[in-house]
């Protein structure tokens, strides 16, 4: 029974599976022809091809605002949950210590509590301490966000390191910082550069905590927010939205091709003693 | 030995907690000598390595390098290099580059510093490979770039971690051979750590058995190999027909010991003996029992029967009863005359020479 049932039943997997990624891709594919449409509303059929959309963005000053302030955020909360998850990747890996269990999963928490309950409770921090709200708030806050994933990243970066390395770079002659220049640093530097790439990935497109903590000078997200009030704004937030997109996904790809080259280097280090 | 010492290990010692890795070692190695550090996992021999090296420090107790106390000194200041036991080799850069990452702290220009690379490749014969990434290369290969790695340094001791354990059989044997022809061809001091006591025969000058922290004997391969000071180190190194012997009379090197199938022998006192009940284990190794085939006579022989037999090719293992021994007796001879053809349970009568007994302090 269970051998031609599983045929029978597989033959609705490739519907399924079709099914599955249109109800994932189709809309965010809708974003890209939109953009290109000549046309100011988003429906079907389509009236034809423009770049008009793109090319007013360059001319929109308050979206560049906010695109560099974008850039400002994402530099700095990559730059700062990168740092601070290289000193927590290497004393989780590195060492055994009372407690490495539950620190490991603090650490972690913030991927699984709901973001808008850390953004409110953030929020009554900053009041209460009498801060102004500024992009410095907003790279606190996403920093906070963004470090369990550069955390997971970096994990699985520094598991595989071997500290016989390092030790044979001291009795080579060299000095504990002089190891770390040229042995430490540029064996887990793929999975650091990872790790930037994927928290600016993150800070680019993290909306709630953006939205609570930015003040008056809003990130890209908060900025398409603001824009979806006005219907004829809606094309060039399209555009937007396309270019956002693509530079995702051209950098999410770049980080996960570094953390595989990273990874096989490890590998390939570890089999020979295996 | 009238010369220093090139290592002294002087009344080392490393507690974990409670826990002995070393107690009170003390040891001296020469220069130019082919040195073993020789014990099952655990016994401190690993410890004792990685505190010559620097990367342990002892509890107490010094460690002096070429007159030079080194107990201070980190590790890139000793004048020791190490083949680490998975080699270590750096993944992000090439042969030529693991073999030279040491000489560039030492700013030679940079003819003599490609020339110094080029030797070190060349002594261990890898000269062709030298572009190659560190997960291009086999195991024996990882093996000698990290040999030249340290060798290029040209340290007064080069320290080896069970540098063989990762290889096969076969290349294993082979580079046993090769590891001792190098060390003479460059002269350096080596210091071998291995738990494969075959190894530590075949390659070293003098051996360090050690056992639970403490060394048991230290000694020339066959000298530790024919004359074990304890029953541990017997075992250790190789089969050994252990058996109780009465002691008849005593002196300050000799015993003289009646046994039950062995007649009455007088044999050296190994030092640090002490009799239990007037009893004293003595020993004999399985190959130094030889079958008499046929109407063959020995001056000594025990009669016994084939209890069982084991073929390992070039040799066999016969078990032999002989009544009055507590234990069945191993024996090892050749195939040259069909030894593997014996059938179990047929009578068989063994020679032997009484200077191969040894008496063993337990």
């Amino acid at each position: 029974m269970s051998g031609r049932h599983g045929i029978r039943k597989s033959r609705w997997l490739p519907v399924y599976v079709t099914a599955y990624l249109a109800f994932l891709y189709l809309p965010i594919l809708l974003l890209p022809v939109f953009s290109f449409n000549n046309a100011a509303s988003t429906t079907f059929p389509l009236a034809g091809f423009t770049t008009k959309w793109y090319a007013s963005l360059w001319g929109n000053t308050a979206m560049l605002a906010a695109a560099r302030n974008s850039l400002i955020v994402g530099i700095c909360v990559s730059v700062l949950s990168t740092g601070l998850a290289i000193c927590a990747a290497r004393a989780v890996t590195r060492y055994k210590f009372r407690g490495q269990r539950a620190a490991t999963g603090l650490l972690m928490a913030p991927l699984f509590l709901p973001e808008i309950i850390v953004a409110v409770s953030l929020l009554m921090i900053v009041l209460q301490l009498g801060l102004e709200l500024s992009l410095a708030t907003v790279i606190l806050g996403q920093t906070v966000f963004c470090l369990p994933y550069a955390l997971s990243v970096l994990i699985s970066g520094f598991d595989g390191f071997d500290r016989s390395l390092e030790e044979a770079s001291l009795d080579l002659g060299e000095t504990a910082i002089g190891t770390f220049r040229r042995v430490t640093l540029p064996v887990v530097a793929p999975a650091i550069i990872s790790s930037l790439l994927v928290s600016f990935t993150i800070s680019l497109d993290e909306f709630i905590l953006a939205f609570f903590l930015s003040g008056t000078e809003p990130t890209l997200p908060v900025y398409i927010w603001g824009q979806l009030r006005f219907a004829a704004k809606l094309p060039g937030v399209l555009a937007l939205g396309s270019l956002m997109i693509a530079l995702s996904i051209i950098l999410i790809t770049l980080a996960e091709i570094l953390r595989r080259h990273a990874e096989n280097r490890l590998k390939a280090g570890a089999a020979a003693h295996g | 030995m009238v010369d220093t010492p090139m290592i002294e290990i002087d009344a080392v010692s490393r507690y974990y907690g409670i826990y002995r890795a070393l107690d009170d070692v003390s040891l001296d190695i020469a220069a130019g000598e082919f040195f073993s550090l020789l014990g099952p996992s655990g016994c401190g021999k690993t410890t004792l390595l990685r505190s010559i090296a620097g990367f342990d420090t002892p509890t107490s107790g010094d460690i002096r390098i070429d007159g030079q106390s080194a107990i201070d000194l980190p590790p890139n200041r000793r004048p020791t290099n190490m083949v680490f036991q998975n080699y270590a080799i750096f993944p992000h850069l090439n042969v030529e580059e693991n073999v030279g990452y040491g000489l560039k702290r030492l700013k030679l220009d940079a003819a003599d510093e490609r020339q110094r690379v080029g030797n070190a490749l060349e002594q261990v014969r890898l000269s062709h490979l030298g572009k190659r990434k560190a997960h291009e290369l086999s195991g024996g290969q990882r093996q000698r770039v990290a040999l030249a790695r340290a060798l290029v340094m040209r340290p007064k001791v080069l320290l080896l971690d069970e540098p063989l354990s990762a290889l096969d059989k076969k290349l294993r044997e082979e580079m046993q051979v090769e590891l001792r022809t190098l060390q003479k061809a460059v002269g350096i001091t080596f210091v071998l750590v291995t738990h494969d006591q075959y190894e530590a025969l075949a390659m070293s000058d003098r051996i360090a058995v050690m056992f639970g922290g403490k060394i048991a004997q230290v000694a020339t391969p066959k000298e530790i190999y024919q004359h074990p000071l304890t029953r541990q180190v017997a075992d250790f190194l190789g089969g050994m027909n252990f058996m109780q012997a009465k002691i008849t009379s005593e002196s300050a090197v000799n015993l003289s010991v009646e046994t039950t199938r062995f007649g009455n022998v007088t044999i050296a006192k190994p030092k640090g003996f002490t009799a239990t009940n007037g009893l004293a284990t003595i020993g004999i190794r399985p190959e130094r029992l030889r079958v008499l085939w046929d109407d063959a006579k020995a001056d000594c022989e025990v009669t016994g029967h084939v209890v069982d037999r084991h073929y390992f090719g070039e040799i066999t293992h016969l078990i032999v009863d002989v009544p009055g021994l507590e234990k069945p007796l191993s024996v090892s001879e050749t195939n040259n005359f069909g030894a593997d053809d014996i059938p179990v349970g047929a009578p068989i009568r063994l020679a032997y020479d009484p200077d191969a007994l040894v008496a063993m302090a337990d």
